[in-house]
């Protein structure tokens, strides 16, 4: 089964991080995510932009474009992770070593569709370049 | 969790909602603030072994509040006062439930704590040093060591600052659009001071300081977050992070400051870029363009140009003359001549900055960029002279070195023409 591990957290809080530790949370997921990739069970793994960059089209009779996140809540999503697991418990197993550094929390969706898409790799290259 | 530093992190953000809350209750700055360090205190006591309350302000407003009322009860029982103005004040103060319901009554909280450092009669470095004692929570030691002052000299400036702003009665009903529009035209103008002190020091040997520019960074975020639709805002927040963004390509192995065109862009941090880039595309969705928006374009041409010869300088030239629309002033300029010796040649650049000689005289880097147009003209004379004002003008060490550099070139290279010109001394 494929999960998605969605990654919510405060972000005034996050963004409160010197670099170091930020760094140092993302190098502690790293050997979860490392142990996962080594038996092909990691998909995408995707790190949002503070909601402040976010606009939101709503629906209506005319759609309408707003600035900021969709949702007004203490936590936002900040990036989620796609994983192969062969149950529930695993996936809870991976969100919470996770979960473990940093705070936070991880809601498990289990994926309904997944295409891994054509711009793997070359979105990152490309939301960098100049 | 193995380390504590989550709860700082916490802390920290929660900080600026928590203590104008309590400045909404209290209605004293000093009383607010013993009241926030109160309830971190107990915080650090209880959050290790319960985990964090789920909404961290409002747990902090609580706890806080509590802690200041059973020390003004205290306080009423020693000394037997009959009248307490701190106790009548909170009884009709909302329950801490209501509290945490009303996100509308902390964005003007939020904006009213970081307008009251923006007194117009504080000079700007206490306006900064207010902000980053009140809002952000830094030391005095870390606030007088990034102004390279000594402690008790930043102490005295922030507790005449605090009683300065006491003074000036801010009013505490909901500010109605106007005021709220001034206030944070005016809270902008504050985090963007804060950033220049952190991005080009006013004093001392330390060319940037890296956490003043963070720090602006986190306080435009939190206003952005706040004012989610304000272009403005976004353009503010946009700048600082492309600014930022060449930090660590700005300044060499020895602390002196490596031009824009010597720049090593690889240095630059592409995330900043992306999020900078990301912010200036969403403002100008909104198409009501301001100086702040039309800085950050700026800085966007740059940050699209992988090479310095890439650099879309009539683009340049064309904001430049925006932002002498919305802000004329003779630095703005300034700026425009550079861009305009580049895209028009030097001789046009030169006689652009003519009639600004009067209004820039004391400006190091009106001569920093006349001496480079001299020497690019050739007028080696006149540049040394230009050059040599500019010395004496530097701010700071790295700044002299910087033309030191340019007139050792004159010096080696009077006969060699440089093939693309040297870098401008007024960008970097």
């Amino acid at each position: 089964m494929l999960y998605a591990i969605l990654c919510y957290h405060d972000e005034a809080e996050v963004g409160s991080w010197p670099k170091e530790k930020d760094d140092a949370v993302l190098a502690k997921r790293a050997l979860v995510t490392d142990k996962l990739a080594a038996k092909g069970r990691l998909g995408p793994v995707v790190r949002l932009m503070p909601t402040t960059a976010a606009t939101t089209v709503r629906a209506g009779r005319e759609p309408l474009v707003i600035d900021g996140p969709f949702a007004e809540t203490k936590e936002q999503l900040l990036g989620f992770y796609i994983v192969d697991c062969a149950s529930l418990a695993e996936a809870i197993e991976a969100a919470k070593g996770m979960v473990k550094d940093g705070g936070g929390a991880m809601e498990i969706r289990p994926l309904r569709l997944f295409r891994p898409g054509t711009t793997a790799g070359a979105l990152a290259a490309e939301s960098v370049a100049p | 969790m193995n380390d504590l530093g989550w709860i700082d992190a916490a802390l920290t953000a929660a900080r600026p909602q928590a203590v104008s809350a309590l400045l909404r209750y209290f209605r004293d700055l000093d009383t607010a603030e013993e009241a926030f360090q109160e309830a971190c205190l107990r915080a650090l006591k209880t959050w290790p072994q319960n985990g964090p309350p789920r909404d961290p302000a409002a747990w902090l407003i609580m706890v806080g509040r509590n802690a200041a009322l059973d020390e003004a009860r205290r306080k009423k029982k020693q000394t037997e006062l009959p009248e307490d103005d701190v106790l009548s004040d909170l009884d009709d103060a909302e329950s801490a439930l209501a509290e945490r319901l009303d996100g509308a009554h902390y964005r003007d909280d939020i904006l009213r704590l970081l307008f009251i450092c923006c007194h117009p009669d504080l000079p700007a470095v206490q306006q900064i040093a207010l902000a980053l004692r009140i809002v952000s929570g830094l030391s005095v030691k870390e606030i007088a060591r990034a102004f390279l002052v000594s402690e008790s000299a930043m102490e005295q400036r922030i507790t005449r600052a605090k009683r300065r702003v006491a003074a000036a009665d801010v009013p505490f009903e909901a500010p109605g659009a106007p005021e709220r529009a001034e206030r944070l035209g005016a809270v902008a103008a504050m985090i963007y001071l804060l950033f220049n002190e952190g991005y080009s020091a006013s004093g001392g040997s330390v060319q940037v300081r890296v956490p003043l520019c963070e720090e602006a960074i986190r306080l435009a975020r939190l206003l952005l977050r706040l004012f989610p639709a304000e272009p403005e805002i976004m353009g503010l927040a946009a700048l600082l992070l492309l600014q930022h963004a060449r930090a660590k390509a700005r300044l060499d192995g020895e602390g002196n400051i490596v031009l824009l065109e010597d720049q090593d862009r690889g240095l630059w941090d592409r995330e900043l870029i992306a999020e900078g880039l990301a912010l200036l595309e969403k403002a100008l969705r909104h198409q009501r363009p301001g100086p702040y928006q039309v800085q950050a374009a700026i800085a966007g041409v740059h940050a699209h140009a992988a090479q310095p010869e890439d650099t879309d300088w009539a683009e340049i030239e064309q904001l430049y003359g925006a932002l002498e629309r919305h802000q004329p002033s003779p630095v703005v300029t300034l700026n425009r001549a550079v861009a305009v010796s580049k895209v028009r040649g030097p001789a046009a650049a030169l006689a652009m900055i003519e009639p600004l000689a009067q209004p820039l005289a004391g400006y190091f880097h009106y001569f920093g960029v006349k001496g480079w147009l001299l020497k690019e003209l050739g007028r080696a004379d006149e540049a040394r002279t230009a050059f040599d004002r500019a010395i004496a003008l530097a701010n700071t060490p790295a700044e002299a070195e910087q033309i030191r550099q340019h007139l050792d070139r004159l010096k080696e290279g009077a006969q060699r023409k440089s093939g693309r010109g040297s870098a401008h001394p007024a960008q970097s």
